[in-house]
């Protein structure tokens, strides 16, 4: 963990390929809207980017729950990443302080805080550097309450942790550890992919009864902006969001990935006349299966999408799941575009990546089957 | 719509200059602004120019080439000999006849518990269990010096510490047998206790994982301003875990009312603990090592015991810094029900520690002296013993097993649509074999 380079790390954040001129030469003509969640009544919005609207709803969480705080390497001066900027001097040093830097110890730190009922909220500073952890997280958070006969629990602990490609993060600033954490029973994994919805899915992860890991898109942590609503707002976890409403064809991804996805969506509209439906799963574990089985029932096709490597990634649990349930429906294979099956590569990350383009492949393969 | 739009034009207004917007926020290109326009080097820090010098304060500079070794040890507290005397009366703590009595008679209670059950796993008729014979004094010396407010974190061989909080031989018996009154509900192995009434976080298996568990439960004791600690007991093989350093060093950083109780009884299953570290054992790793107070005790003297907690607590608690013991002991018995312990240590060897360290016999002699108990009270109280803990495990044995509705709950503290679906899976299939599964064990 010698290499984390972390304050260089921010500086040098490079908006993924999509924008680049050559992934422009096959790319719709119009630029990509992504587009809002509406949050009802809302009230006054702010123009936030990804790490502001998480450092929002951190700031509420420690502002309506006097007993949360908020502990990391580094989180202290503002963090890496900004995430935790002023709130130390807002809600004092005895609330958001620094660790030392030992993940293993952060992790069962933050177990014993929310075991004696504190509110813990621990940053591992990328999700990369979180498997020291792992027996902490595995054996310990996710097991204390289904030990105990229900008379302990860490419910209100949550792990907020920076994952995904951000264009040259080798292999440890760029992995996604979700599916070894989905495929623990008593954790939840959540993944939000715009400002809105960080805000709103950490409000709840933090408010939730049970331990969640958060992992934010670190590429989208500048690069997405929205209207943020500035009030106190929860969206619910395990449900997924329809992003996009189509007839013929679905298409599964979550955090970073839904920008990728919607510009393959766009690509198979304009340039093959394709209506995709588009489902931003938000939650992984437990995820909503309902959700997108209702819609491969109405398109008969799925897609699904992430950037982790393909064999033993959460897209082989969906696509096993919706083959169960959805078996007369299906017109074609499910199809998965993930990571290959190596270490997350530097120098080849364009080349690693399941972008627009081998989606746009793997829609237009499926719908030709 | 119009919202959309907007949030639109931001993104692309991001998306398209993100690359430059980034990096003039990012030191690097403020270091290269600075460069080029020949302005005065400045430091990129806000905060005020101050040099830290603490170095030269805590330690003096050498010209002498020398390498350190280790040359002094910690050494090791004890107050009462095997004959019961107590070197320093004034050092007694002076516990009442009534008291005193209680925690003897814990203490046979203890050993005879652990032989009965011994034998009952050996019958096959519980699953597994571990004994804590030569530890005793470890047990009732320091849970008798702890607040009922005060938080424990055990790792499995510390049965005496719950019994003198009020643990009950059913509660012990109940958990060993899995029935439908074990409060963990039948779901952990044998000897991983958990009570909320006793203020005992359950026990895991995973060694060491609790010790930075507890230092974050007395974080939160400190932040929720109350007058208690938290005490997390573990063996000096589980000290050799990523954990205990993590542990050690956040209590210390983060200023943490803990007592770290390291019970030091020379073996971690095979392993003699000069295989486990070559240091001065855990101790030396204390005010050196992390800057944590520390003291090594006798961990079969009973009162050293109880004085070492009684004032690591006061310390922990009114100070609010952590506490680090190493009471210094031994395994008498096998590890666990799974272990023969005669192939890897000498008969002579237990039967040194038997006969000459014996932390009960210890304190029966102290009472002896002192006119407060005699070799009938003693068969009367072994008789007693066994005959609670044979009761108790009649009654638990014809107990049911916890319903099988348990399988699902409390994986999270709702059932997710998968569990529900899962739980209708058994029934179904239940219901096709019912011959096939000894349902009728289990509680409805």
């Amino acid at each position: 963990m010698l290499s984390r380079n972390s304050s260089n790390f921010i500086g040098s954040l490079i908006a993924r390929s999509f924008h680049s001129s050559s992934a422009t030469r096959s790319a719709p003509s119009a630029p990509i809207n992504y587009p809002s969640l509406k949050i009802e009544n809302a009230g006054e919005l702010q123009k936030m980017n990804l790490f502001q609207a998480i450092n929002n709803a951190m700031d509420i969480a420690l502002k309506t729950d006097p007993k949360s705080v908020i502990f990391g390497e580094d989180v202290g001066f503002g963090g890496v990443f900004r995430c935790t900027v002023d709130l130390r001097d807002k809600y004092g040093a005895n609330r958001v302080f620094n660790t030392p830097l030992c993940e293993q110890g952060i992790a069962g730190f933050g177990i014993g805080l929310a075991a004696q009922g504190a509110t813990a909220i621990a940053e591992i500073q990328f999700a990369d550097y979180i498997f020291p952890a792992f027996d902490q997280i595995v054996n310990e958070a996710a097991k204390y309450r289904y030990r105990s006969g229900n008379q302990f629990n860490c419910g209100s602990l949550t792990f907020r942790s920076p994952y995904g490609a951000v264009g040259h993060g080798g292999h440890y600033h760029s992995q996604s550890p979700e599916s070894y954490f989905g495929q623990t029973p008593g954790l939840k994994v959540v993944i939000p992919s715009t400002p809105i919805e960080a805000k709103g899915l950490l409000l709840a992860s933090i408010r939730e009864p049970n331990p969640v890991i958060f992992f934010e898109p670190k590429l989208m942590y500048r690069s997405a902006v929205e209207e943020v609503p500035v009030g106190d707002y929860e969206i619910p976890l395990g449900k997924a969001r329809i992003v996009r409403e189509g007839k013929d064809i679905t298409i599964v991804g979550w955090g970073a990935q839904m920008r990728v996805l919607l510009q393959a969506c766009q690509m198979a509209e304009e340039k093959l006349g394709i209506s995709c439906e588009l489902i931003d799963l938000r939650t992984i574990q437990p995820w909503d299966v309902d959700c997108v089985v209702n819609s491969v029932k109405k398109t008969g096709r799925l897609v699904v999408s992430h950037e982790a490597p393909k064999t033993g990634g959460w897209a082989a649990e969906i696509a096993s799941t919706i083959q169960e349930r959805c078996f007369l429906h299906l017109e074609a294979p499910i199809q998965r575009i993930c990571g290959y099956d190596t270490p997350f590569p530097l120098i080849f990350e364009k080349f690693y990546l399941p972008d627009h383009l081998k989606n746009f492949e793997a829609i237009k393969k499926t719908i030709a089957y | 719509m119009n919202q959309s739009i907007k949030v639109l034009s931001n993104l692309v207004k991001s998306s398209n200059t993100s690359r430059s917007l980034i990096n003039a926020g990012s030191r690097r290109s403020v270091l290269f602004k600075t460069l080029n326009t020949n302005n005065t080097v400045r430091n990129f820090s806000t905060k005020q120019s101050k040099i830290d010098k603490d170095d030269e304060k805590t330690f003096d500079y050498t010209d002498k080439l020398v390498v350190q070794k280790l040359e002094t040890y910690i050494p090791c507290y004890t107050i009462m000999n095997q004959d019961g005397i107590v070197s320093k009366p004034e050092q007694d703590p002076n516990f009442s006849q009534e008291v005193v009595t209680k925690m003897y008679k814990t203490m046979v209670l203890l050993n005879t518990m652990d032989s009965i059950l011994y034998d009952v796993q050996r019958q096959g008729r519980i699953s597994f269990y571990m004994t804590s014979f030569g530890e005793e004094a470890i047990h009732i010396g320091s849970a008798s010096a702890l607040d009922m407010g005060d938080t424990i974190f055990a790792q499995y061989r510390e049965t005496g510490v719950f019994l003198w909080r009020g643990f009950t031989v059913d509660d012990i018996v109940n958990q060993c047998c899995t029935n439908d009154l074990d409060d963990g509900k039948g779901r952990q192995m044998p000897m991983h206790f958990g009570s909320k009434k006793i203020n005992l976080q359950t026990i895991s298996s995973p060694l060491t994982t609790q010790l930075p568990q507890a230092v974050g439960s007395s974080y939160a004791q400190k932040l929720a301003g109350e007058k208690n600690c938290t005490i997390v007991y573990f063996g000096e093989g589980a000290a050799s875990e990523g954990d205990f350093h993590a542990a050690m060093n956040f209590a210390a950083t983060l200023s943490t009312p803990t007592i770290f109780f390291c019970r030091n009884n020379k073996w971690a299953i095979s392993t003699p603990s000069k295989e486990q570290y070559k240091g001065d054992g855990i101790a030396g790793r204390g005010p050196n090592g992390y800057g944590i107070r520390t003291i090594r005790v006798d961990g079969n003297d009973i009162w050293a015991v109880h004085n070492v907690t009684k004032l690591a607590r006061k310390i922990a608690v009114e100070e609010q810094v952590p506490v680090l013991i190493e009471a210094m002991t031994y395994r008498v018995g096998h590890h666990s029900t799974s272990d023969d312990s005669s192939r890897y240590r000498t008969v002579e060897e237990i039967n040194y520690w038997k006969e000459t360290k014996n932390p009960i016999n210890r304190l029966k002699n102290y009472m002896v002296r002192k006119n407060w108990w005699t070799e009938d009270q003693e068969k009367a109280i072994v008789a007693e013993s066994r005959q609670l803990v044979r009761e108790s495990l009649m009654k638990a044995e014809k107990r049911k097993k916890p319903a099988l509705s348990e399988i699902f709950n409390d994986v999270y503290s709702e059932l997710t649509p998968n569990l529900i679906e899962q739980q209708k899976e058994l029934e179904e299939h239940l219901k096709l074999y019912p011959d096939e599964y000894p349902i009728d064990q289990y509680a409805k």
